[in-house]
């Protein structure tokens, strides 16, 4: 029952109907209009037929006399087919013709339908519909001239029977097509409905059914499919988020406590007690960084944070990091190349403090993990990881001795290949990361196992990630034969390409 | 100096009020946004520390209320959202400075004292002078008792900034801020490196050091004979 409300709730059955009844009262309208305009000129051929007729006799009459008009009638009469015909005298009494009496219809208006007995083949007496006229012929003699039309009458209601039914018949099929037609969509919209309503009710990972044909329900499934995806990525970032606070926050805060706790007990002097507190204040700073970090990746990934946009020159950020860092690698005995391949200024969109702080992150990771696996001296032991990762490569043969021994960091600006963009890569001679790792270190909190001895929150490359998520462009990690290429790519900014001419030297 | 701290939380504006008296500075205290904006109005502070989500009137509407009648006391906002567009709100609404929450109080007290002291006219100064160290911000000249002292362009201009602030904290921060214009925390030293390597062209040779590191806090440039 609830099928069936549910059924003539729906718009689609609604239009359906109205459709229907639209068009059957159409069609009906045209038949009809057909119908009644043949048999309009039907009746005006008869009526012409009849008044020839009438004149012929008239003639006959005024030629011969009664006598003539008689013998006329008779013969009439007999032909195969006739019409039909009647005289009679004064007294109403029959002179000739194939009709018994007068029809009483006809005496009183002169002319039009009347009903006559007949004999049928099977001898039994069957009524029958005529049109005709009555001439008044002389001293009450009368003439009857009449046509039979009960063939075109029973024709008539015939054709108005089928198209009776036709139409029943049409409205049947157009309701059916209708049921049918909105059954499918009523179907295919309670899908996206029942989703929905899962959805809300909690389990976000629902997807409506999409059937492939590409039309508006499947176009707008997949629509509304990716807006799911995207809000379960968001809930999926919010969860993980408090997951990393659970986890690795937690952690250290408890490291933290702790420490003050073993210091109030050890009862110490005021000497260690001060060491503790300063202790616990780096180990809060280190804290609030982590947490600073974790928010603003979180905010950056959920787009909650508008890029405050301006178009930039990507080289002045570059060189401006570079500058900035270049002091920290020659203390360390290293080095920090800015190498420009691009033949002009590029110009993208973006916000300076943002890209400044992802390129800041690279480069700081070159700095603490990219030394070359052929310093031991600032690598100290080594893992067997390093160890192994370094034969490897030397047996591949991507690297000589020699060229292994350079142990510098290089900035490099470029032309994006795949895009029409830029690219900044930052190239370092480190252990690089493992091809199925590439991917994981970008997410939150994951650390390689020889990065975990250092300093470090594990937030650094989710910043880089988001921030080009959020600039769309993308990082990617790949080898830098040794070490690890971490390429910013973004694309170039939408306007001001006149402007970079212009600046161009 | 006289300062009004508008923080809701009470340990947290007790610890600011103390902590500035121990630094040598009188503090008023307001909870709210309203009781702080008539403190403002009708007494005379040096320096407004708002915190930016207050209770009655938020931090950001306190400020622009109190621009709007013409007060042009420096505010320093304390935010826990320290997003770049929402110093930029603050700044915006007339604040002079940002410091995100949590903060170390020596970087509260750095940036509170600077804040003080550009209240004070010198707009039109064109030289500084530290004992015998002498800095032309026109021709960019730097020397030290008379000998010229060649520095790169960002040296000069972090030494323009310590400079500016002579006899205050600076703290690391906000070198990175003024000088380089960038608004994060790198992991790494790289002010101390930059910072070194000034040192070292214009301390180096020099009998009494002028560029002091404030332990915990940041640097100083302070005339070393007194």
């Amino acid at each position: 029952m609830t099928a069936l409300t549910n059924l003539f709730r729906s718009w689609t059955f609604r239009w359906a109907i109205l459709y229907l009844l639209i068009s059957v009262t159409a069609s009906g309208a045209v038949v009809s209009y057909l119908f009644w305009q043949t048999n309009d000129l039907l009746a005006v051929q008869l009526l012409q037929t009849l008044s020839s007729e009438e004149k012929g006799l008239r003639e006959q009459y005024a030629l011969g006399g009664i006598g003539l008009l008689r013998e006329t009638v008779r013969e009439r009469a007999r032909a195969p087919g006739a019409g039909i015909y009647l005289l009679t005298d004064a007294n109403g009494r029959k002179i000739a013709g194939n009709l018994n009496r007068v029809p009483p219809e006809l005496l009183e208006n002169r002319g039009g339908l009347f009903t006559f007995d007949r004999q049928g083949l099977d001898g039994a007496k069957v009524e029958r519909l005529a049109v005709g006229r009555i001439i008044r012929v002389r001293r009450g003699a009368l003439l009857v001239v009449a046509r039979d039309i009960q063939e075109q009458r029973d024709f008539a209601l015939t054709s108005q029977r089928i198209l009776l039914w036709g139409v029943a018949v049409v409205a049947l099929i157009g309701l059916g097509g209708g049921v049918l037609v909105s059954r499918y969509i009523f179907r295919r919209i309670d899908a996206v409905t029942e989703t929905s309503r899962r959805i809300v009710d909690g389990n976000l990972s629902e997807r409506i059914p999409v059937n492939g044909s590409g039309d508006e329900i499947d176009r707008l499934s997949t629509n509304l499919n990716d807006m799911l995806a995207r809000i379960e990525d968001l809930m999926t970032g919010m969860r993980e988020v408090s997951d990393n606070i659970a986890h690795d926050l937690k952690t250290p805060l408890n490291r933290l406590r702790n420490r003050v706790e073993g210091a109030l007990r050890a009862d110490g002097d005021k000497q260690s007690y001060r060491a503790t507190l300063e202790a616990t204040i780096d180990e809060a700073d280190a804290l609030i960084r982590t947490f600073n970090a974790l928010l603003s990746v979180a905010r950056l990934e959920a787009g909650a944070r508008s890029v405050s946009s301006e178009t930039l020159s990507i080289a002045t950020v570059v060189d401006e990091v570079a500058e900035l860092y270049a002091p920290v690698f020659e203390e360390a005995g290293r080095e920090l190349r800015v190498r420009n391949h691009l033949v002009m200024p590029a110009m993208i969109d973006g916000d300076r403090q943002l890209i400044g702080q992802a390129l800041t992150n690279l480069v700081e990771n070159a700095l603490k993990y990219g030394h070359s696996v052929h310093a031991p001296a600032v690598r100290g032991a080594g893992g067997g990881e390093s160890e192994k990762f370094e034969t490897e490569l030397i047996e591949v043969g991507t690297l000589s001795p020699a060229r292994a021994a350079i142990h510098d960091v290089t900035i490099e600006l470029g032309e994006s290949a795949t895009c029409d963009g830029v690219t900044v890569v930052v190239g370092d001679r480190g252990p690089g990361v493992p091809p199925d790792e590439r991917e994981r270190v970008k997410k939150r909190f994951v650390r390689l196992e020889e990065s975990r001895s250092r300093p470090g929150s594990g937030l650094g490359l989710s910043v880089v990630a988001a921030v080009m998520r959020l600039h769309g462009g993308e990082l990617v990690l790949s080898d830098n034969r040794p070490g690890l290429r971490a390429t910013m790519r973004f694309p170039r900014a939408s306007e001001g390409a006149d402007a970079v001419l212009d600046r161009s030297p | 100096m006289r300062v009004l701290v508008v923080e809701d939380d009470a340990e947290t504006a007790q610890f600011l009020r103390k902590s500035l008296r121990e630094s040598g500075h009188v503090a008023e205290i307001a909870g709210d946004g309203e009781t702080g904006l008539d403190l403002a109005r009708n007494d005379d502070f040096d320096v407004l520390v708002v915190d930016r989500m207050l209770p009655e009137r938020n931090g950001l509407s306190l400020v622009e209320t109190l621009r709007d009648g013409g007060d042009r006391t420096p505010v320093l906002f304390l935010s826990a959202l320290g997003d770049v567009d929402d110093r930029v709100k603050g700044l915006r609404a007339g604040g002079d400075d940002y410091l995100t929450k949590p903060y170390a109080y020596s970087e509260l007290l750095a940036r509170v004292e600077a804040l003080a002291r550009r209240a004070t006219p010198e707009e039109a100064e064109t030289r500084y002078a530290v004992g015998d160290l002498e800095l032309d911000r026109l021709s960019h000249k730097v020397t030290r008792a008379g000998e010229d002292i060649i520095l790169q362009p960002r040296e000069f201009r972090l030494l323009e900034y310590l400079m500016k602030n002579a006899g205050q904290v600076v703290t690391r921060t906000m070198l990175l801020e003024h000088v380089w214009d960038y608004h994060f925390d790198p992991q790494t030293n790289v002010i101390d490196v930059h910072i070194s390597r000034l040192r070292a062209k214009i301390d180096k040779n020099f009998e009494t050091p002028i560029l002091h590191t404030v332990r915990g806090a940041g640097y100083m440039i302070r005339d070393g004979a007194h």
